[in-house]
This record gives structure tokens, C-alpha cells and sequence, in this order.
């Protein structure tokens, strides 16, 4: 698909508010034109539909030649208002709602909110579940993550690597409908464990995809770490100092990838997290091959920390023995009065949350993913909110490509790595 | 779970908190203050708030990792204005509130932060979008989410769910 190209060209005595009013007044763009005759840069259009900006990004770029000046994201495309829908619904309806809001990772959303609504409610869940939401969630960083690789690769020209890394997340899929009988939309978590068993065969289908990636991770290095396009690429692009990082709000492997050794699974652990043992890898370059490197190091300590999971992985119920909050067991359902009465009222009026507010972060692929829930004491929250890791990167956009080439752009948005579901919600 | 509810209590029962005691030893910063389930909630005039983020920036907490709000309608005041800012030294995070009334909402609400934390510019403006609350000195406070030309602000609690028919 070609570029959206919108030449508005632009008077030189207009300072800052420039792009604003070109958001602002793009329908008047005829007339801008008209009015301007000597000019030394152009506004360009990119997307919301280019296919590099991974979803419907739009970006207002002032060039200079080819020449980066300026950069303003326009965002709110994919807008739903989840969060004023969440203050309609019962605290168990939210969590299919938080699967698409960052629908690359959704197991990580239904985490983090499920963590703060026990936090809310102060309730304990069994070894045996959290255990399993780790498992879950590494194998979602590397699905994340493959998703990520294929489609910066193929931005950046590899289009082989696309095909190999969708290849191996069609195992983790294959894993996630197993358990949950959806491959992506999966709504598996529940406030106070899990909804249902994983099947017999699950364990030994993880344990074969954990046996069989490490070796596909060196396949996919073995493509790039070594490709002279690749490296000319993505060294020295889209630097990020560990300042800015910080000033910018960055968080996950753009933040790490700029010297910030800083990981919520190992500095605030949650869900048992501090239970299992891996390492943070971190670098100092600040460009878009040290995010590379972070993330393809990611995915082997994930897998580290599936496979200590499911060592360990402990016997016991699966959901925290509440019974006005945590739907019964079918079988019990359909034998026992008070759980049919149980089952009635939590699916007829939800359960009743403590007032009070928490704030939950996890960990997310793509930073901290944080839920902030605030409750008025009824069995609907007063207020949710997402803070999206995507949300805050994005704003670091324009720090990354200020003076560096037009096609570094896409070599950026590739690498922070943007779900545009979870940045306009 | 300890739950400690007033000043003078969480200084008495919480008393290593850096950001507590930084932010109470400046006159008229801290208002009110809640230790509940393990977070730390400090309540400061929406006047000082640009103030009371520098003072804990300066006691260590350097990442400002949300910035939102929550619509206590019919409640006066009405918003309340939320930062979460992490400690990544102390392993701690805080949450700042600033109380905005709905008369203030439209006129000189709050100071914007962005010259102590440069990324509260989008938070803020997501603010101004759905809950209609402005942000002085903010360099472009424009609507983020919606429309321009959108009429109303979709998260306040008098805006029906399904939208104005």
C-alpha cells in the first residue's frame, strides 16, 4: 500500500502550533496551500491505515528533505470507551473486555485486572493457579514477542522471518484454545483463580513447545543478527537515552534496551513471581538492535520460566475457595442446592466488591500494564483504568526520530513495538 | 490487611514512608493521607500540585507512571485527579490526589506536571478529553481520543453509557 501523501506545505513564520492546527484544519489544507509559496518543509501524512504503523497509528511528520523535524502521533482510531463500559458491567463480565484492549497479550490484561480485584477484595488464591498464570503469561510474552519480530522484520525488508515466527505462535495458540477453548480472545482468568482445569494433554503439549523454541529463537538470529541490512538498519536508529526513557515514561524492553535494569516480575512481584529464578537482560545502547536484543533474550527467559512452572507446578484446586465469588463446579451445581443458589446470585447480580482503590502493574510484553480500579462498594466497578504501556512509549516517538531519516521512522514504531487496541482503548 | 485512615494516624503507623514525610514537611502540601492495602494515598491542594511532585521527585520517586482521573458526581468536589509515581530506587509507589470541583473543571482546574515529568502531556490531555478537565500551561491541550468537534466528555458519570441519542 503506498503512502498517504497529504503535501501541505507549511508557512516558515508558523512556529510550534504548526502541526496543531494542521490536525486541527487538514479539511482546509487547500487553502493553507494557497496562501504559502516559499517553504522549506513539508507535512507528510502516514497513515492511519500504512501498514508499518502496525494497526491505525497516524503520524504528522514535518520533513526536511528527508530529514525528521517534527513528529505528532494522532491517535484515537481505534477509540471504544472500554473503561466507560466497564463501569456497566459486573466485575466478572470486565474480564473479556480486558482481553481486547491489548489483544496481543490478553492472558497479561486478565492478570492484572484479576490481581487488583483480589487486592480489593484481600483474597488469597491457591499456589496451583498462580503457578499456572506464570505459565500462561511467559508463553503470551513469546507469542507477543514473535508477533513483534515478524512484523518489524518484514517492515524492515525480512520477510522470511514473518512466516518462521507466526509458524511457532501457532503453537502457543494451539496451547491457549486448548485450555481455553479460544485462541486469542482467550478470558481464561477469573477474580479468584481460573475457570477450568487445563486438559490432560495440555502439559505435555507446553512441554513440547518449550523443548522445541530455544532452537527456533537461534533460527530466527541466525537470520538477522548476522544480515547487514538488518544491522545497518537498526544500529544507531531511534536512540533513547536512559533520561529521556524515564522523562518519556517508557517502561518494558525499550526501557531496559536503554540501561534501566528495571522489571516489575523481579523489583514488585506479583502472582508468585518471586518464586522462580531468571534474569533481566538489559542493555546500553538505547537503539532499535538493543530492543532486538532485549526482547530475543526475553523469550529465552520466558522459557526458563514456563519450564520452571510447569516443574513445579503444584496440585490443588484452582480457584480460591470463596463460594459467593467464584462460580461453583458444574458437577456441584447440578447436585448441591446451596451452589445452584450460589451460582444463580453471582451470575444474576455479580458479588459485592469493598470500597477502596488499588493499583495493579504487571509486566506486560510491551512494558507496565497497570489497572486501576476503584471501588464504590456495589458489584460494579465505580472506575477502571488502563494505564497501557503503548500509551506512554508512543510520546517517546518523536524524541527517537527527531533529525534521523524518514525511513527510520518505521525502524522506530517497529521497535517500541505498538498495539494501537491498547493505546486508544 | 492494615488499614490506617487520616493524617495524623498513617504518620503515626507509616512512619519510614519517604514521600509521607517529605511531603509533610513542607507547609500546606499534605492534606490527607491513607494507608490502605499496601498503597499509600496522599491527598494534596490542587493549587501545590506541580510543588508537591517536584518535592517527591526530589525524595526519590522519579517515574510518573499514570496520570487519571475519577468522577465523584454528584460529590462536591467532584473530580479527583490521580498520579501514580514510582520509586525505582525505594521499590515503592505512591498515589497523588488532587480534589478539582466541577466549577474549577472548566475554568483554572490544575496546573498541568509536564515540566517535572515531560510524559504526563498525553495523560493530561486524555483527562481534558473524557472527563473535561483543564490543564493550565499545557502546550496542547487538545482533545486525544474523540473527535474534535465531539460535544461532552464520555467518562464523566452524568454521560449515559450509550452515548447522547
Amino acid at each position: 500500500m503506498p503512502l498517504t501523501v497529504d503535501p501541505i506545505l507549511l508557512d516558515p513564520n508558523q512556529t510550534n502550533s504548526s502541526l496543531t492546527n494542521v490536525i486541527n484544519e487538514s479539511a482546509r489544507h487547500n487553502e493553507i496551500n494557497a496562501n504559502t509559496s516559499k517553504d522549506q518543509t513539508m507535512v507528510l501524512n502516514m497513515g492511519p491505515q500504512h501498514p508499518s504503523t502496525h494497526g491505525v497509528l497516524r503520524l504528522l511528520l514535518e520533513i526536511d528533505g528527508e530529514t525528521v523535524i517534527k513528529c505528532a502521533p494522532d491517535i484515537g482510531y481505534l477509540h471504544t470507551g472500554i473503561e466507560k463500559t466497564c463501569e456497566a458491567k459486573f466485575y466478572q463480565q470486565v474480564v473479556p473486555l480486558t482481553d481486547r484492549i491489548d489483544y496481543l497479550c490478553p492472558m497479561t490484561n486478565n492478570l492484572a485486572y484479576c490481581l487488583a480485584v483480589e487486592k480489593l477484595i484481600g483474597m488469597e488464591i491457591p499456589e496451583r493457579a498462580e503457578y499456572l498464570r506464570v505459565m500462561l503469561n511467559e508463553l503470551t510474552r513469546i507469542q507477543s514477542h514473535l508477533v513483534w519480530l515478524g512484523t518489524h522484520a518484514m517492515d524492515l525488508g525480512a520477510l522470511t522471518v514473518f512466516l518462521y515466527c507466526f509458524r511457532e505462535r501457532e503453537e502457543i495458540l494451539r496451547i491457549f484454545e486448548n485450555v481455553s477453548g479460544q485462541r486469542m480472545m482467550t478470558s481464561y482468568f477469573r477474580v479468584g483463580g481460573l475457570s477450568l482445569d487445563p486438559p490432560i494433554d495440555f502439559y505435555a503439549q507446553v512441554q513440547a513447545f518449550l523443548k522445541m523454541m530455544p532452537s527456533k529463537i537461534d533460527e530466527y538470529e541466525n537470520l538477522l543478527s548476522g544480515n547487514p541490512i538488518w544491522i545497518g538498519r537498526t544500529k544507531g536508529v531511534g536512540h533513547l537515552t536512559a533520561e529521556e526513557a524515564i522523562a518519556l515514561g517508557v517502561t518494558g524492553p525499550p526501557l531496559r534496551a536503554s540501561g534501566v535494569d528495571w522489571d516489575l516480575r523481579r523489583d514488585m512481584p506479583y502472582s508468585g513471581y518471586e518464586k522462580f529464578d531468571f534474569k533481566v537482560p538489559v542493555s546500553n545502547d538505547g537503539d532499535v538492535w538493543a530492543r532486538y536484543v532485549v526482547r530475543m533474550e526475553e523469550m529465552r527467559e520466558s522459557i526458563k520460566i514456563a519450564q520452571q512452572a510447569l516443574d513445579g507446578l503444584p496440585s490443588g484446586p484452582i480457584a480460591a475457595d470463596a463460594p459467593k465469588i467464584v462460580l461453583p463446579e458444574r458437577e456441584k451445581m447440578k447436585t448441591q442446592m446451596e451452589s445452584l443458589i450460589h451460582h444463580f446470585k453471582i451470575v444474576t447480580e455479580g458479588f459485592a466488591v469493598p470500597a477502596g482503590q488499588v493499583y495493579q502493574a504487571v509486566e506486560s510484553p510491551r512494558g507496565e500494564m497497570g489497572y486501576y480500579v476503584v471501588s464504590d462498594g456495589t458489584a460494579k466497578p465505580y472506575r477502571v483504568h488502563m494505564r497501557n504501556p503503548s500509551f506512554a512509549t508512543l510520546q517517546a516517538l518523536e524524541t527517537m526520530c527527531k533529525g534521523k531519516l524518514l525511513a527510520d521512522v518505521v525502524a522506530v514504531i517497529g521497535s517500541i513495538d505498538i498495539v494501537l487496541g491498547e493505546i486508544d482503548r | 490487611v492494615a488499614c490506617h485512615v487520616g493524617k495524623d494516624t498513617v504518620l503515626e503507623n507509616c512512619p519510614d514512608n519517604t514521600a509521607l514525610l517529605a511531603l509533610n514537611g513542607m507547609p500546606g502540601l499534605l492534606l490527607d493521607a491513607k494507608y490502605d492495602r499496601d498503597e499509600m494515598t496522599l491527598t494534596v491542594p490542587r493549587e501545590k500540585i506541580v510543588e508537591a511532585c517536584e518535592v517527591v521527585k526530589v525524595a526519590g520517586y522519579n517515574f510518573l507512571e499514570d496520570v487519571t482521573c475519577v468522577d465523584w458526581y454528584p460529590s462536591d468536589p467532584r473530580f479527583q485527579v490521580t498520579y501514580h509515581i514510582l520509586s525505582h530506587r525505594l521499590k515503592q509507589r505512591i498515589r497523588l490526589l488532587a480534589m478539582v470541583s466541577e466549577a474549577d473543571a472548566a475554568g483554572t482546574a490544575i496546573d498541568s506536571i509536564i515540566p517535572v515529568w515531560p510524559s504526563a502531556n498525553f495523560y493530561e490531555r486524555e483527562i481534558f478529553d473524557l472527563f473535561g478537565v483543564r490543564f493550565n500551561h499545557h502546550p496542547n491541550l487538545i482533545r486525544i481520543m474523540m473527535p474534535d468537534e465531539w460535544e461532552g466528555h464520555p467518562l464523566r458519570k452524568d454521560y449515559p453509557v450509550e452515548g447522547y441519542r
